[in-house]
C-alpha cells in the first residue's frame, strides 16, 4: 500500500473493521425496528449470556480454517464435555473434576482427529464428519439418551466463576470469552505456534521446507480446538443447568458462518479473530433482532442469508485494495483540482 | 554426498550419487525433469532421508536418520526453491524468520526485532528501495525475481555456507532472470558456496564454476568450467540426451 496516497490506509490495518460496522448499522437498524427492546439494556445482557460458546467455537474453528482445514465434529463435543460435567456433579458432587475431565475429553476427541488428518492424511472434513457422528453417538449411548438436570449447580463456585453475573446484572461468561479472544489473538498474530498456522494455511509445503513441524503443528491445532469446543458445551451446559444429548446440534452452521462472515479466508492461511468476534455477534442478535421488529418468525432465515451476504461482500470490497481505493477516490472528491498520482499497486 | 540411493517405494530414485561442493565452488547441477535433481537436494537439506549412504557436513558425518530441516539450517545449508520459498499472504516479515522467529520465553514473537532486521536485509542485501514495498507487505505482491532474492537474502542473513537454488528462473522474464542471477554473484563474492539446478544451460554456465550432469538418478558427468566452452556443453548435453555419448566418471 502507498503511504503516501492513503490516508485511510490505517483503517486498513483495523482488523475485523468492516464486519464490525456491519454490526453497528445492524443494531441501529434495530433501534429503530424495535426500539422497546433495543433501545433498553437487557438485549444485550441476554446476548452476552447466550453469544460465548458460540464465540468460544468460533474462535477455535478460526484457527482450523487459517491452517486450511476444517472441524465438523466440534457439536459433538459441546454434548460430550457437557455430559462428562454432569455426570461427575450429579453422582460424585466432584463438579472441579467433572470439569478438568470434560476438558480432556476434547483434548482426546481433537487428539484422535488430529492423528487421521495429521498422520493417517484422512481429509479433515470426512475424518471430522465421521468423529461428530461417532462422539454424538458415544454421548448418546452413555447417556442412556436421557437428559441430566443440574439445577443444584446454581449458586456453587463453579457456576458463580464462569457464568454469575457482574453486578447482578452482567454474565461473566462474556468476560471469559473477551479474555479467550485476546489471548488467543496473541497466541495467532504473536506467536510461532500461529505463525506456523498461518504458514500452513498458506502453503504446507513452503512451511515444510521452512522447517516447520507441520504433522506436529496440526495436531497440536486439532487437539487445542477440542479442549475449546468443550470449554464452549461447558460454559452452555453451566449457563441453562441442564446436559441433553443433542445440545450443540445446530451450532455448526452458524459458527462456520460467524467465522467467514468475520474475513476468515476459506482458502487459509490468514485468520481474523476480531472478525470472529464481530461475526459472532452478528449471527446471534439477528434471530432476537428480527423477532423483535415484528415481521416474524418466518423472515429470520431469509434475513440471516441477507447480512451473511452482505458481509462477506463487505469483506470483499473493503479489503486491503478497497480502503485505499476508496480512500483517493474520497481525496478526488474532497480537492477535484489536485488530484493525487496513480497507485501503481 | 557418498553412495547415496533413494528408493520411493520399489521406484529407485536415486543410485549410488557421490557429489561434493567445494568452499566457494558455485555448482550447477543440470539434469532433465524427473532426473533426480529434487530428491538430491532434499536429501542434502534434510526435507526426507536417503535410503542408504552418508552424508559429511564440512568434513563431519551426519546421521541421516536424524537430520532435519532444522539441523541443516544450523549447519549453514539453506534452500531457495522455485516456487516454495514464500508464504504467499503472509506480510515480509514473517517470511523472513519463519522456522527461526525470534522470541520472547514461551514462544512469543519480538516483532520489532524481527521487522527492524527484515527492513534491513530489504534494503542492504536485496536492495529493495522505495517501491512501496516493506517489512508489512505481502509476498504476493513481489515479482518472482524479488521473491527468489528475499529467500537468497534470507539465505544469506542466516549466514548460510551453501545455498541451493531450485529452479529458481523457471517461469521468470529475462528482467527477473538477470536478477536473479545477479544474486547468485552476490552468495560468490560473500565466500559462500552454491548449487544451482537449472534447465537453462546458458545461465548455468554464466554463473557455475563446475557443471554436474544427472540423469535417471546416476550422475553422469562432471566438468570443470574452465574446461569446455557453452558451445561444447550445450552438444555435450543434446548428444548425452539422444544417447549418443557414453558415460564420464567425473
Amino acid at each position: 500500500m502507498n503511504r503516501r496516497t492513503s490516508r485511510l490506509g490505517f483503517l486498513a490495518q483495523l482488523e475485523g473493521l468492516p464486519i464490525a460496522m456491519v454490526l453497528v448499522v445492524l443494531y441501529v437498524v434495530f433501534m429503530f425496528t424495535a426500539p422497546s427492546v433495543f433501545t433498553g439494556y437487557r438485549i444485550y445482557m441476554s446476548f452476552f449470556q447466550t453469544v460465548p460458546p458460540m464465540l468460544v467455537l468460533a474462535i477455535g474453528l478460526t484457527f482450523i480454517i487459517t491452517a486450511g482445514e476444517i472441524d465438523l465434529s466440534f457439536p459433538a463435543v459441546v454434548a460430550l464435555s457437557g455430559f462428562v460435567f454432569t455426570w461427575f456433579f450429579k453422582h460424585l458432587n466432584a463438579p472441579w473434576i467433572g470439569f478438568l475431565l470434560a476438558l480432556a475429553s476434547g483434548a482426546l476427541v481433537g487428539y484422535i482427529n488430529g492423528l487421521l488428518v495429521a498422520r493417517l492424511r484422512v481429509p479433515s472434513i470426512m475424518a471430522t464428519l465421521a468423529a461428530q457422528f461417532f462422539w454424538y453417538g458415544v454421548t448418546i449411548l452413555i447417556a442412556g439418551g436421557l437428559q441430566i438436570d443440574i439445577g443444584a449447580i446454581v449458586g456453587t463456585t463453579i457456576h458463580t466463576i464462569f457464568v454469575g453475573r457482574l453486578f447482578g446484572i452482567f454474565p461473566l461468561q462474556a468476560l471469559w470469552s473477551l479474555g479467550l479472544l485476546v489471548f488467543f489473538w496473541f497466541i495467532l498474530n504473536r506467536h510461532k505456534f500461529g505463525e506456523a498456522i498461518m504458514f500452513i494455511g498458506d502453503n504446507a509445503e513452503v512451511a515444510r521446507v521452512m522447517g516447520i513441524n507441520v504433522e506436529g503443528t496440526r495436531m497440536k491445532l486439532f487437539t487445542m480446538h477440542g479442549v475449546i469446543a468443550a470449554f464452549a458445551g461447558l460454559l452452555l451446559t453451566l449457563e441453562i443447568n441442564v446436559f441433553f444429548p443433542t445440545q450443540g446440534q445446530g451450532m455448526l452452521l452458524p459458527v462456520m458462518a460467524a467465522v467467514f462472515i468475520g474475513g476468515t479466508s476459506i482458502a487459509g492461511g490468514q485468520g481474523v479473530l476480531v472478525g470472529t468476534f464481530f461475526g459472532s455477534y452478528i449471527i446471534g442478535s439477528l434471530e432476537a433482532g428480527v423477532v423483535a421488529t415484528g415481521i416474524g418468525g418466518y423472515w429470520v432465515q431469509l434475513v440471516e442469508g441477507l447480512v451473511m451476504a452482505a458481509s462477506v461482500i463487505l469483506n470483499v470490497i473493503l479489503g486491503e485494495e478497497g480502503v485505499s481505493i476508496l480512500s483517493r477516490t474520497a481525496r478526488k472528491w474532497a480537492l477535484p483540482s489536485q488530484a493525487p498520482p496513480g497507485d501503481k499497486t | 554426498m557418498v553412495n547415496i540411493e533413494k528408493y520411493f517405494g520399489s521406484v529407485c530414485a536415486l543410485k549410488d550419487v557421490n557429489f561434493e561442493v567445494g568452499k566457494n565452488e558455485i555448482v550447477g547441477l543440470i539434469g532433465d525433469n524427473g532426473a533426480g535433481k529434487s530428491t538430491l537436494v532434499k536429501i542434502l537439506t534434510g526435507v526426507f532421508p536417503p535410503t542408504t549412504g552418508e552424508l559429511y557436513i564440512a568434513g563431519r558425518k551426519v546421521d541421516t536418520g536424524s537430520y532435519s530441516v532444522k539441523k541443516a539450517h544450523a549447519l549453514g545449508i539453506e534452500t531457495v526453491y522455485q516456487d516454495k520459498s514464500l508464504g504467499e499472504k503472509q506480510a515480509m516479515w514473517r517470511n523472513f524468520f519463519i522456522g527461526r522467529e525470534i522470541t520472547y520465553p514461551f514462544g512469543f514473537l519480538k516483532v520489532k526485532e524481527e521487522k527492524k532486521i527484515a527492513a534491513e536485509i530489504m534494503v542492504n542485501t536485496i536492495g529493495f528501495r522505495g517501491k512501496g514495498i516493506g517489512v508489512d507487505s505481502k509476498a504476493s505482491k513481489l515479482s518472482g525475481g524479488e521473491r527468489q532474492g528475499v529467500a537468497i537474502g534470507r539465505a544469506m542473513h542466516f549466514e548460510a555456507e551453501l545455498i541451493i537454488l531450485d529452479e529458481p528462473t523457471v517461469a521468470l522474464s529475462l528482467k527477473e532472470v538477470r536478477k536473479v542471477l545477479n544474486f547468485v554473484h552476490k552468495i560468490k563474492e560473500a565466500g559462500k558456496a552454491c548449487i544451482y539446478i537449472s534447465h537453462n544451460i546458458t545461465d548455468v554456465y554464466e554463473i557455475a564454476d563446475r557443471f554436474i550432469v544427472i540423469d535417471r538418478g546416476e550422475i553422469v558427468a562432471g566438468i570443470e568450467k574452465a574446461k569446455i566452452s557453452l558451445k561444447k556443453l550445450d552438444e555435450f548435453l543434446l548428444e548425452y540426451s539422444h544417447g549418443l555419448k557414453d558415460k564420464v566418471q567425473p
